[in-house]
Order: structure tokens, then sequence, then C-alpha cells
């Protein structure tokens, strides 16, 4: 076993040179400087301090971007968040590491429909913590699709388990655990029209400060629109799992022509789950509200085959998952860094367009934009070189880099379903 | 006086960051005998810190053992605000190279005694045995550093008033509002300038070319601060050919002519950094009537 790295001495400096920074909406060509995990303003070194960098790097030319966060993944390398109740730390250990990786240095464990018990057992292990290269990419906190979503959309998620909320924040705390929507969730996603869900959003809000997602929904326009009056600041993947945009009712997709509160927006950018027109469409309506999201399933890291997405049978193949013996697709298999590239390739847009979506958004969407998805002073020392084509090549978490060699995991290559021989 | 004139501004930028490098080169500067360097802020330098920071990138100069003190700085501007000539220089140059920030010396606006902020400038820079070098732009009046027309051409670091003129000019950086305009500044003097043992003044652009014309083909005057390098015993304008429209043409061909000579008939081999012959002659000097 090769002997621990030694991590950078308390106090150091450590400046980036030879890179452009993404800051203020730009690539700049500037300097980088960090210190104890967090970006430092350089100017209080030199003029209050009146001290130097302890550490140069040479970025050789790469674009340092923030790291990505990815708020939708249900799983990763053989673990299922949902499905693995049973080894919900392990699953969060194994797929925190492998996602630093790809790039992504924060991340929402995504837990499909299920009955109490799953989110007893789970939702514990996927509360806020903290980042680094022994842990992984942050928990951010977990997001809960799901179960009060409509049995008419309810795409790969089990509809036994659907449910409705009559008596309001009772029925969620009831499904989901008070402790656990006050101190691990970080949102959950409800369909606004199903009973009693609109009239629970002030209160879920109110309560328990998580933020709510419209999505697996029917919502007509004018619904999505006062569910998004009463507090919902989110759509969970655009297009899918919600009606298709109808002139005279645009549903939820219409929110992006809202006048008022228009709601960020998480997109599957892996060109299988939505068409990169469609991609194109919902960007120039509302550039400032895209989130990449991969919505990524177990088989993701993994070569194709057959899998479990929660408690339903599904099938890899070329890249494309879908139900067992359907053509439903389940959940995809595309990591955050392929789904830059692609809305890069897909939309036309810049380089800081794509990498906005899956950095400062996703913070912005869920308040923390303080501290993530941006590079400016006093943010976390989350960030990413990357080259002109925006391959990651380098990751950096907690000021520290991960080198992936030492970054000891073991996806779980093991199949649900027993192979023919 | 020495006057280099150069087609463009950025043969003017090339021109003083190679003359700055050769300087320090030639001092050969130590950690107990550094250089001490002037420097200005505005439109005139940036050209010659871009290449300078280009040079330092190639490692043909570092500033390990240069100590540099700056012209000026607005009062009550936050050191940080985007228009401080703190943020310039940092901008510009520091946050580029290699100088401990202990060797550099900006004058504190925010100071709460603003007269002995200017006084204890003068008293580090004599501290270091003067400045070696000082380094000056000029403003479309003529004026180095903050010292504006009717400065005294004896003056010392102090609180200058900015003229209204100037503030109304400078409004433009201050989002348009000219109460946001410092209408304060600390300057080192026209004297304090004058105090350093070489002063090099770079001039570009048309907007400048009375002021050129005013410093060096009209006596001293105080409402043309810059001429007072006419009385230093090392001083060197370099300029463009856009800023010497206002010159009489025997004025342009008389200095270039002095550098035709030395280039052509002299041979740079035979000088030395300031045009001076630079040890015995290595050319053949044909004795008279022969």
């Amino acid at each position: 076993m090769p002997a621990k790295r030694p991590l950078t001495p308390a106090g150091n400096i450590v400046q980036f040179y030879n890179c452009k920074v993404l800051r203020n909406h730009e690539l700049v060509e500037d300097y980088l400087y960090i210190q104890d995990g967090r970006i430092i303003d350089p100017r209080h070194m030199f003029w209050g301090k009146q001290v130097t960098p302890d550490i140069t790097i040479d970025c050789e030319g790469c674009i340092i971007s923030p790291g990505y966060i990815d708020v939708q993944l249900n799983g990763a390398f053989g673990y299922d968040f949902t499905s693995d109740s049973d080894c919900a730390a392990k699953a969060a250990d194994v797929i925190s590491k492998g996602l630093l990786l790809q790039g992504v240095t924060s991340y929402c464990p995504t837990l499909v429909s299920s009955e109490a018990d799953v989110y007893e057992k789970v939702v514990p292990h996927l509360g806020p913590r903290k980042g680094d290269i022994h842990n992984g990419a942050e928990i951010l906190g977990a997001h809960l699709e799901g179960p009060f979503i409509s049995p008419q959309k309810k795409g790969a998620h089990e509809v036994t388990t659907f449910t409705s909320a009559p008596k309001g924040l009772s029925d969620f705390t009831d499904r989901y655990g008070l402790k656990n929507l006050k101190e691990k969730v970080a949102y959950i996603t409800v369909a606004p029209e199903v009973e009693g869900i609109m009239d629970s959003i002030e209160q879920i809000k109110r309560e328990t400060g998580i933020k709510v997602s419209v999505g697996h929904s029917m919502a007509t326009v004018s619904q999505a629109e006062e569910a998004c009056r009463r507090g919902c600041t989110l759509i969970t993947h655009l297009f899918n799992a919600q009606p298709t945009f109808h002139q005279r009712d645009p549903g939820v997709v219409g929110m992006l022509g809202s006048s008022e509160h228009r709601p960020y927006y998480g997109i599957i950018c892996d060109g299988i789950h939505v068409h990169p027109n469609s991609i194109k469409i919902a960007y120039n309506a509302h550039p400032k509200g895209a989130i990449l999201v991969t919505d990524a399933m177990a088989a993701q890291g993994l070569p194709d085959g057959a899998y479990k997405l929660g408690q339903l049978d599904v099938e890899v193949t070329n890249g494309k998952v879908v139900l067992t013996g359907t053509d439903t697709i389940a959940g995809s298999v595309a990591t955050m860094d392929e789904c830059v590239r692609n809305f890069v390739k897909f939309t036309g847009a810049s380089k800081v367009e794509a990498l906005e979506n899956a950095t400062l958004h996703p913070a912005e969407a869920l308040g923390i934009a303080d501290r993530k998805g941006t590079l400016n002073f006093g943010a976390d020392a989350d960030f990413l070189l990357l080259d002109d084509d925006l391959n990651v090549k380098r990751v950096f978490i907690d000021g520290e880099e991960v080198k992936p060699e030492e970054l000891k995991f073991t996806p779980r290559t093991h199949q649900s379903v027993p192979e023919t021989p | 006086m020495r006057l280099v004139i150069r087609d463009t501004s950025d043969q003017v930028s090339e021109y003083v960051a190679a003359y700055v490098k050769a300087r320090i080169e030639q001092f050969a500067p130590t950690p107990d005998r550094p250089f001490v360097l002037g420097l200005p802020t505005g439109s005139s330098p940036i050209g010659t810190y871009r290449r300078i920071v280009q040079m330092y990138r190639e490692g043909d100069i570092s500033f390990k053992n240069v100590v540099t003190f700056n012209m000026d700085e607005y009062v009550g501007l936050p050191r940080d605000h985007p228009e401080s000539y703190h943020s310039f220089m940092w901008n510009h140059l520091f946050k580029h190279i290699d100088i401990p920030p202990e060797n550099v010396n900006i004058l504190n606006g925010n100071a709460e005694d603003l007269q002995a902020e200017c006084d204890r400038y003068e008293e580090k820079i004599k501290s270091y045995g003067g400045i070696e070098l000082f380094l000056g732009g000029i403003g479309p009046d003529g004026h180095i550093a903050f010292n504006e027309p009717g400065s005294s051409i004896q003056s010392r670091t102090r609180v200058k008033t900015l003229a209204y003129e100037t503030i109304l000019a400078n409004a433009r950086f201050f989002d348009g509002d000219v109460n946001k305009v410092p209408k304060l500044a600390l300057t080192v003097g026209v004297g304090t300038v004058m105090d350093s043992r070489e002063v090099v003044v770079i001039i570009t652009g048309a907007n400048k070319a009375v002021a050129l014309a005013k410093c060096l083909e009209e006596g001293v005057n105080h409402m043309w601060t810059v001429s007072a390098v006419q009385l230093h015993p090392r001083s060197l304008i370099v300029c463009d050919e856009d800023s010497t429209l206002e010159l009489h043409v025997k004025t342009v061909r008389y200095f270039k002519s002095i550098e035709k000579v030395q280039d052509e008939m002299i041979g740079r081999e035979n000088l030395g950094l300031y045009g001076q012959v630079a040890g015995p002659l290595k050319y053949k000097v044909i004795p008279y009537g022969a």
C-alpha cells in the first residue's frame, strides 16, 4: 500500500498559473489562489499579510472550472441508492469516490419512490457530508424523487409505492421521516396536482428548509405556475415524465415561458432522454435556469448488462437504459463531464455557458452559491482543470488534488440477473 | 535630455521595458543593495508593464531585489476598488511577477493623517538612498504624477486637490457619477521625481502632442510640470510618432539624427545605456590633417 501523500500544510497558499479561470461568466487568463481548502483573495495575501504563495502549480493552459454538481444521481459503479438499502453507507462511499474521476465534486444522491422503511434505512446515510480526497465528492443532501408523484407519469418508478398528501406535511413526514427532511434532504420532487401536494409546498419549505421540485407530473401550466408561486423552484428532468408541449396548455414545460417565478430545470444531456433540439429550445428560452443532471443509475461507470433500478430490472445496451423487455427509459449511464461536452455540441453554447449549467446554476438552485459552483473568493476549493475540449485533466477537492491511483474504491460488477452462459 | 522616437506605441513599450531590464541588470541588485524603481499608473505604462510581464515569464527579468515606489493614489478609495492604483498595479504588474510584497510601496490614501503618510513616504524613499530610476507618464496637460498645472516644481509628496477637469474626465471610471470620483489624491512631488538619479517618461498618442511640445521646446514651466525634466541631468523621453505632431520638424529631425549618428557612425557597441561613450572607442579615429 503506497504511503499516504502528504497533504498541503495548513496555512500554505497554493497558486495556480498559466490557466483560464471561470469567473464572473468569463474565462479569464488569471491565477487562482487557495489556502486551507478555500479560494482566497490574493490581494489580502499581497497587500495585507505581505506573503507570497508557498506552492505554485503550472496548469499548462487548462481551463479552471468549479467542480461539477449533480443534483440527480440514483446510482453508479454497481450501486443504487434505493435498491441497496442494506448497504447505503457503502454505496455512498463507492459512488462519492468514483464521481470525483468524472469531475463531480458534490452531488445529491437520489432515491426513487419507495416505502417508508427504505427512507428510514437509507436517507440517514445521505445527509450533507463534506467532500475531500478521503470521503470523495461532497454530499449536499439527498434528493427524494417521489413517491408523491403522478401514476400517469411514473417513468421507471414502482407505482405501488406512490401516495398523496391529504393530511399535508404529516403525510410527508410519515413517509420520509421528519428528521430526514430536516437534516438529510436537499430537495424533493413532487407532482403538485396530486391530492394535498399543492397545499403542502409552503409548509414543507417553512418547516424543513428543503427545496421542492416539480416532476413526474401531469400538472397543467396553471398548476405548475401555482406550484412555483407557492415555492417550487425547480423542475425535475425537464421534458421527461411530464406531458409534451401543447400550445394551449404547455404543462410543466410551459414554465420556461412564465413571466413570473421561472424555476431552474434539470435536463438530462445524454442525447437519449431529450433530443438535442429540445435542449436547445429550453436553453434559449431560459438560459439562466438550466441545470445539467445525469439521472445516472447503477450501471453508470460499468459495462452494458442487466441491473436493478429500485425494485425494477433494467437493461443497459450501448449507453441506453430501459426497463427490461420494454422501451421505457429508466435513467441514464451518462457521466457529468460527457453531459457538459454534449451540451456544447447540442446547443452551440459557449464553454462558459455549458460549465455554468453544471456548476453555478445547480449551486444557485440549492442556495449554496456562496461556497459551491463558483471560484469566487471564500468558496470551497473544489475545482477542475479541463482541456479546451472540456475533458477533465485534474480534479481538486477541498484544496487537494485527487490522485486516481490513490482513490480506493471498488465498483460492484455483480449483475442482478444471472448471465446466460 | 534624450528623446527617443519610435513609430508606434508598441515599440515605445518594447523600448522602455528593455531599457528598464537593462538598467536593472547593469545595477546588479542584491537584497542589501536593491534597485529602487519609481512607477506610474495610467494608460501610458500599460504596454510597458505587459512587456515586462512577458519578459518575466520568459525568465529574462526578476524583481526579487527591486523595490518600487508608486507615484500616487486616490484619497478615500478602498484599496481593492477596481479604480484604485493599488488595483491597477496589482492587475498590470505585481500579481504577475516575483516582487516580494514588502518591497512594494504605494501611498495609503486611507491613512488617518494624510500628510504624515506623505512625510513617511519621503522618509522611506530616503532610507533606500533615493530612487534609481523614476518611470513616468504624463497627462494631456503635461502633469507628471498628480502634479497638475501650477504645482510647484519643487513640490514634495503631499495631498493634492484634483482639477475639476480631471474629476470630470475620471467620472467615466466611476459609473459616470462625478460624486463618486475622489476629489483628492496623494502624490509624490515634482521635486521628489527630480531627486531620482534618472527619469524616464513615456509619452504616446496625439492627445499628448501639445504637452510634449511644451515640455521639450519651451522653458521650464509649472503649468506643464513635466517640463522640469529639462533640469534633470539624466532624463529620457520615449515617445511615438503620434505624440510628435506639435513639435517642430527641426526638433524631431535633430533627435532622430542623434540616434542615427549613434547607431550608424559611432556604433552602439561604443556607447553605454545613457548614450555616453563607454570605454575606449572601438573604431579608428582619423587624426586631424591626415
